[in-house]
């Protein structure tokens, strides 16, 4: 049934509907209001599990991998700083092969200080080991979270499900929780196959020589690798049962004839696809939806680069002295293979800077060009920044971000 | 062993030997390791229905050696400075499943008293029905010997090395069990590797208690404290002794009960037998008499402040209290 929900509210009904036993809960913006309403349903009797109020997102971390050990499932969520102190316990998780589900309420990372959305925390745990997905609105994070489960459960890896900060946790929208039964049927109950027992007593955790640290490495990357057909699996699926694909690995939307590619993760997709509309003149465009990061769909992106001249790479974080993060692991893909488009690099709405739909309008500008650019973040404004940095007075002299 | 001054029969001493042990031997802890003997005592008391929680640490890495394992317990190791909640998240599990099987949590003095401090305090704050208990060695042993905030006043590791202006660690030992019981936890305790029965017996107290306790257990390391493998009983047990770890019990944060010293030592018979005081021990060196003098004054301070002086003999005390024979009996 369609209910008009703040993000956060539909996440934490979504979590009430996995039967999670142990929920590690710790306050930071913009996560809190998802822990605020799991709480609530827990208050009022409409949850059964252990909430579990902890010190810190490091110990939020590792009380549900504590938790997932002994044979529950579990949740938590946090964000941005939190994402950060927990990273060395992400890494511990995926390392011990733990499944669990975990919410990125995305946001930016301090300094300087901004609770707004941006995706540099989940892209900082990029090598944890995790699966990431990221989601478009918040009816995918809805159907995402509930895939998230199976998926960690089948594979024994553990999901970050990336939701942009405020612009999908505190967006009301309608959005279609569905029933008890339907989740139930598509997600088994939950069994770690090396849960801790007392009859039969095993050590997680164990310390190796250089003989055997590449090999549970290689294990590891193989694991995630082999996940994609369990992500495309668990969402074909979830398709079958409540008619709504979240986009598998990497959703693709646009005419066939397109030769302009944008691609992209979680929320902005939204607003280039509301700008399509708002642009009819400008050159057909096909979107690309990112949903799986983690692991990376190298074959599907080359597929859907098929007939692409020019792809513009949108992401909400940086590698600082770099660039693009995203955009350098799509000129890898596309090293191989017949597509090579051209490739566009940009950051874009960070620290929670508004995206205009007019950004649209903007790229298909700024690619107007004999050779691509080298990345940029748009939206830069020289004028707020000190003489200084620059070596020149802005205010006398018309120089502009370029 | 004389049979005749024993007042139970062999037949009763094999019957009340432990039978349980949750660590096997062959593990590669050194020569005379207080915390090996520790953590096998702690486990042969709580009996295999527990699932423990352990630090990274010595005890971690000497016991599992991928591919093999000294556990006979379902064990885990996450990371070094969160095993509280590990074993808080353990016990959430436990307790939503509908199991009563105990949670442990093991952590030298690095991992509690330091790194892992904040996690211990929100498992105690929070509730947790947790074991943890601390194998305190008094420095980070597993790195190679570096003071902690538990490594005594004086003592030389090679991050407090004496020099012409030091005389080794310049700042007290932390009164973890204090702040620990500060948190108002059922129960907490000290206790020694020099007394087995003392372990066992708080163990079986700990595991009865459904709610957070504590127990820190003095355990000398030979490599780091600079004695004699053969030794460490002895050493751990001047430690009580002398007055410098005091054998305690809290409830509630009331000190309930402690372990009588018979024979106060003085502090240089422990510390003379440890190359980590040696510098303390060099005459020409003036500074020297004045940190003797310091410490004697700790262990005084102990005494009086916790009432250890005994009152003629105890089978409970620390002269009696030490001559268990196995299976957990006591005679003086």
């Amino acid at each position: 049934m369609r209910k008009a929900l703040e993000g956060s509210q539909a996440l934490a009904q979504t979590v009430a509907l996995c039967r999670p036993q142990v929920v590690a809960a710790y306050p930071i913006t913009p996560q809190t209001h998802i822990v605020e309403n799991i709480a609530k349903l827990v208050a009022n009797g409409k949850m059964d599990c252990e909430l579990v109020s902890v010190e810190s997102e490091f110990s939020a971390a590792s009380l549900v991998l504590g938790a997932a050990c002994a044979g529950s499932r579990t949740y938590t969520a946090s964000a941005s700083q939190g994402i950060l102190l927990m990273s060395e316990v992400l890494y511990n998780i995926a390392g011990l092969r733990v499944p669990m589900v975990m919410t990125c309420a995305n946001r930016a990372i301090s300094a300087p200080l901004s609770i707004w959305n941006d995706q540099q925390d989940s892209m900082a745990v990029r090598d944890a080991g995790w699966i990431q997905l990221y989601c478009a609105d918040n009816q995918e994070a809805v159907d995402t979270t509930i895939q998230a489960y199976r998926i960690s459960e089948k594979t024994e890896l553990p999901v970050m499900v990336c939701v942009d900060g405020f612009t999908l946790t505190h967006t009301l929208e309608p959005i279609d929780i569905p029933e008890q039964e339907m989740v139930d049927q598509y997600l088994p109950a939950f069994k770690f196959s090396r849960m801790l027992d007392p009859r039969n007593p095993t050590s997680i955790g164990t310390l190796v020589s250089p003989d055997f640290y590449s090999e549970a490495r290689h294990s590891h990357h193989h694991a995630l690798l082999d996940a994609a057909d369990e992500i495309i699996a668990a969402d074909n699926d979830w398709e079958k049962l409540s008619g709504r694909s979240a986009g598998g690995l990497l959703a693709v939307d646009g005419p066939d004839d397109a030769r302009i590619g944008i691609l992209t993760l979680g929320s902005v997709y939204g607003t280039l696809s509301a700008a399509r509309d708002e642009y009819p003149e400008l050159p057909a465009t096909s979107l690309l939806k990112l949903r799986a990061y983690r692991p990376f769909p190298a074959d599907a992106l080359r597929i859907a680069c098929q007939g692409l001249t020019d792809l513009i790479v949108l992401e909400r974080a940086l590698s600082p002295g770099y660039g693009g993060i995203v955009a350098a692991e799509v000129h890898a893909a596309l090293a191989t293979g017949t597509a090579k488009p051209r490739i566009h690099s940009f950051a874009v709405g960070l620290g929670g800077r508004d995206i205009p739909l007019d950004i649209y309008r903007q790229l298909h500008e700024r690619i107007k060009v004999a050779e691509p650019a080298p990345f940029a973040i748009i939206d830069v404004r020289l004028e707020r920044l000190p003489v200084e940095d620059f070596g020149i007075d802005l205010t006398t002299t018309d120089a502009s971000n370029g | 062993m004389n049979s005749k001054n024993v007042p139970v029969t062999i037949e009763e001493l094999r019957r009340k030997q432990p039978r349980f042990e949750g660590i096997e031997s062959g593990h590669r802890a050194c020569l005379g390791c207080g915390e090996a003997l520790a953590a096998r005592l702690v486990t042969e008391a709580s009996g295999p229905d527990v699932m423990i929680a352990n630090a990274t640490g010595c005890l971690e890495i000497f016991t599992t050696p991928w591919p093999e394992s000294s556990w006979r317990l379902p064990w885990m190791h996450s990371l070094f400075e969160n095993t509280g909640a590990i074993a808080a998240g353990m016990e959430s599990a436990l307790k939503a499943q509908g199991k009563n099987t105990k949670v442990l949590a093991f952590g030298g003095d690095g991992a509690t008293f330091d790194i892992g401090f904040q996690a211990l305090s929100g498992m105690l704050e929070r509730g947790h029905n947790v074991l943890y208990v601390c194998f305190d060695n008094e420095a980070y042993m597993n790195t190679g010997i570096q003071r902690s905030s538990s490594t005594p006043h004086a003592a030389m590791t090679t991050t407090s090395p004496p020099g012409s202006e030091r005389m080794g660690k310049r700042h007290l030992k932390k009164d973890i069990l204090s702040i620990v019981a500060a948190h108002h936890i059922p129960y907490a305790a000290t206790s020694s590797v020099a007394y087995p029965s003392d372990i066992r017996m708080k163990v079986r107290r700990a595991m009865e208690i459904e709610g957070p306790t504590f127990l820190q257990i003095h355990s000398p390391c030979p490599l780091g404290w600079g004695h004699d493998g053969a030794d460490s009983i002895k050493v751990a047990r001047l430690a009580v002794q002398t007055g410098l770890f005091p054998i305690i019990e809290l409830e509630r944060s009331v000190l309930i009960g402690s372990m009588p010293i018979r024979h106060p030592k003085p502090v240089i018979d422990y510390l003379g037998l440890q190359q980590r005081f040696r510098h303390l021990f060099n005459k020409k060196d003036s500074r020297a008499i004045e940190e003797l003098v310091h410490i004697q004054a700790l262990a005084d301070h102990n005494i009086k402040h916790y009432n250890l002086r005994g009152e003629g003999v105890d089978t409970m005390d620390s002269d009696g209290a030490d001559t268990v024979r196995r299976g957990g009996m006591r005679w003086a």
